[in-house]
């Protein structure tokens, strides 16, 4: 092989990787865009997400439509959301404590539950072949989409479009930057943090059903190694922006196949480093857009971080 | 201590029955006619229903239940620091237990050596050949010499591949698995001296996203056998048939999740050396401090074949196991590495127990990759 063509496998190997590895990034990231937007702190998502991954896993097993599964795990990560969002909302809480409690919960939960699945073969999520037009069986499989990709992608810019041009979204945003404004504005602050953190778990719950439901497509305890987590950090680099977050969780699918991708073309010295790169990204970027003299721009003024 | 302890059991595993055998030796020790009550501690590396490693274990730890007077605790998902130690020391204290189990790779030093000089009365043994005279009395290795079916495996994909390129799925660059990796590759290059194998390290013993693109990779750089060395081969073996190639399975059977694709598998009996531990105690002895073997001892064993072997590939592999049955040696001199340098001179040979078998720090010619 010359160096073009293993430059080429690694570039096409980074692309399809970005696009197998993101999604759980991009619902995780949206739910809690959408989360912080309203002026709360999910850090629970990490709990969320392993959870809606036992769910959606066991729901699809059960029932064997992986569909319904993907149901499931939302409702599952809806409920979680619920719960956070009614407890944060008690006076003299803090969202960040919650999130951590509700994040240990989640997972010990999960891998409580979901002894008896990890055996059994749940029926995956389908995916379409939007490759099927080139002749390189490499470019073929890396199109190969799933559907919930695509919904991911339809999502953000639905966000995108929502927060600036409609009401729900003004609402929301309007909540996150003066919660005295939207009380005087007549609404419940307390109600539209709720829902945005409910709709956030949802989001997550959702990406935890693609992690075990399409890719890598399996139920076991070390699924998301710290995904969830990692998707919340990339919130605040997308600048609260659901556009930007999906480019971030792209981002961060590619950096994920660079460790392998590299060994298979050969480049072998150095794959721990490689294979550490999505979070010595996560570093960088916070590294690169924190200062400690004004806050970071786009940020929701009531978000408890950034006040 | 003992409620305590027993409590704490039950929320970390949800081992309702195995909390009510706890208090129920706690309180009315259970005796029996030949040998003294014995608690028995195993601690393991991930969940004990992972499709491979741990379950290897704990399927076959069920044949030391059965022996009177005997307890069994265990504790999953430990990782291999200090938390090991503090796993080992709570049930030497608070369960009583008087035998360890360790089974993961990076228990032993420094955190089951420290153990066992502290504890000199506990018995401890670890799962690979590590243990040497220069360590406690107190301490030993059990371990199944898992290249030997490593070596059938490759023998089986060098005829089963049409593009002469393997894949291996490698977890961390340490003895045992680069053994396998080597044991691996000359199989298949005796079957098929045109056959290359490429391996991939994840770094980790589980990781599944980065198996899952490890296997994907390797599929797209042209692989049409794709085998591993992680602690749950479950995600190696579903993308690897997913994406339409063969692959060999590893530690436990995974024929069911490639009913396509399937050759063969590396596998563990580790119920053999767990039965004979339990005779030896049950007989009131004490456990030997080195226990290995592999095909010749019934240690290890090849999965039944799947749909991906083909008739000339069995063909070889039966014939590969007959010699690993008879201790023909896989490493033979000459051998060089894959950087060039000799690693056996010509007209040495390394017979399957040797101790410089688990000194593996070199990738055999014919291997892609590298160990840093």
């Amino acid at each position: 092989m010359n160096g073009d063509s293993q430059f080429s496998i690694v570039l096409l190997a980074m692309l399809a990787g970005a696009i197998r590895v993101s999604t759980p990034f991009l619902f995780v990231s949206l739910g809690e865009c959408l989360t912080e937007k309203s002026g709360r702190i999910n850090l629970g998502l990490e709990g969320t997400l392993v959870f809606g991954a036992m769910t959606g896993y066991a729901a699809a097993y059960q029932t064997g439509s992986p569909w319904l599964g993907v149901v499931a795990a939302g409702i599952a990560g809806a409920v979680f959301g619920a719960v956070h969002g009614y407890i944060c909302k008690l006076p003299k809480v803090n969202d960040i404590a919650v999130g951590i409690a509700l994040m240990l919960f989640g997972t010990g939960l999960a891998f409580f539950l979901g002894k008896p699945y990890i055996q059994p073969q749940a029926p995956r999520l389908p995916s379409l072949p939007l490759g099927a037009w080139s002749d390189n069986p490499q470019l073929q499989t890396a199109l190969q989409i799933n559907p919930l990709f695509l919904v991911g992608l339809a999502l953000a810019l639905l966000m995108w479009w929502a927060f600036r041009n409609t009401r729900f979204g003004l609402i929301v945003r309007m909540t996150g930057d003066s919660a005295p404004a939207a009380l005087a504005m007549g609404y419940s602050v307390d109600l539209v943090r709720f829902l945005a953190t409910t709709i956030g778990g949802f989001l997550a719950g959702v990406g935890g059903a693609f992690l075990s439901l399409y890719y890598p497509g399996s139920w076991s305890e070390g699924l998301s190694s710290g995904q969830g987590l990692m998707a919340v950090a990339l919130v605040i680099f997308a600048r609260w922006n659901p556009l930007a977050c999906f480019g971030a969780a792209l981002l961060f699918g590619a950096a994920g196949a660079l460790g392998p991708a590299l060994q298979s073309v050969g480049v072998t010295a150095g794959y721990y480093f490689f294979n550490a790169a999505p979070y010595v990204l996560t570093l960088l970027i916070m590294i690169a857009s924190t200062s400690p003299k004004r806050a970071l721009k786009g940020a929701p003024g009531e978000l408890s971080i950034t006040k | 201590m003992i409620d305590l302890a027993v409590s704490r059991r039950n929320i970390l595993k949800g081992g309702a029955a195995l909390g009510a055998l706890g208090l129920g030796s706690g309180i009315l020790p259970l005796r029996s006619a030949l040998a003294a009550p014995l608690t028995i501690g195993i601690v393991y590396v991930g969940p004990r229903d992972d499709f491979g490693w741990n379950q290897a274990h704990a399927v076959a730890a069920e044949a030391l239940k059965s022996i009177p007077g005997v307890t069994v605790v265990e504790e999953e998902n430990v990782p291999e620091t200090d938390a090991v130690s503090k796993t080992m020391e709570s049930m030497i204290q608070l369960d009583g237990a008087g035998l360890i189990f360790a089974t993961s790779f990076g228990y032993f030093d420094p955190f089951m050596l420290a153990m066992a000089e502290k504890y000199p009365d506990v018995q401890f043994r670890h799962a690979a050949g590590l243990w040497t005279d220069k360590n406690p009395k107190n301490a030993g290795s059990y371990y199944g010499y898992l290249d030997q079916a490593h070596y059938v495996d490759g023998v089986a994909a060098g005829l089963a591949t049409k593009s002469n390129k393997l894949g291996f799925v490698a977890a961390k660059p340490i003895g045992t698995v680069l053994l396998n990796i080597n044991a691996f590759t000359l199989g298949a290059r005796k079957a098929n001296p045109n056959a290359t194998v490429q391996v991939i390290f994840t770094g980790e013993w589980s990781m599944p996203v980065r198996e899952a693109e490890a296997a994907n990779a390797l599929v797209d750089a042209g692989c049409d056998v794709v085998t591993c060395h992680v602690d749950s081969p479950k995600v190696v073996i579903e993308t690897a048939e997913s994406r339409g190639v063969k692959t060999c399975g590893h530690n436990a059977s995974q024929a069911p999740l490639a009913p396509k694709g399937f050759i063969t598998g590396a596998e563990y009996k580790w119920i053999t050396i767990y039965s004979q531990f339990a005779d030896a105690l049950s007989k009131g002895e004490t456990l030997p401090n080195f226990v290995r073997g592999g095909y010749d001892k019934d240690y290890v064993q090849n999965t039944a074949y799947g749909a991906g072997a083909t008739p000339e590939a069995i063909k070889a592999a039966d014939a590969a196991k007959a010699d690993m049955k008879a201790l023909k040696p896989i490493f033979v001199g000459p051998l060089k590495d894959n950087a060039g340098k000799e690693v056996i001179a010509a007209g040495t040979e390394h017979a399957p127990y040797d101790v410089w078998l688990e000194q593996t720090n070199y990738l055999v010619e014919g291997v892609v990759g590298s160990i840093t």
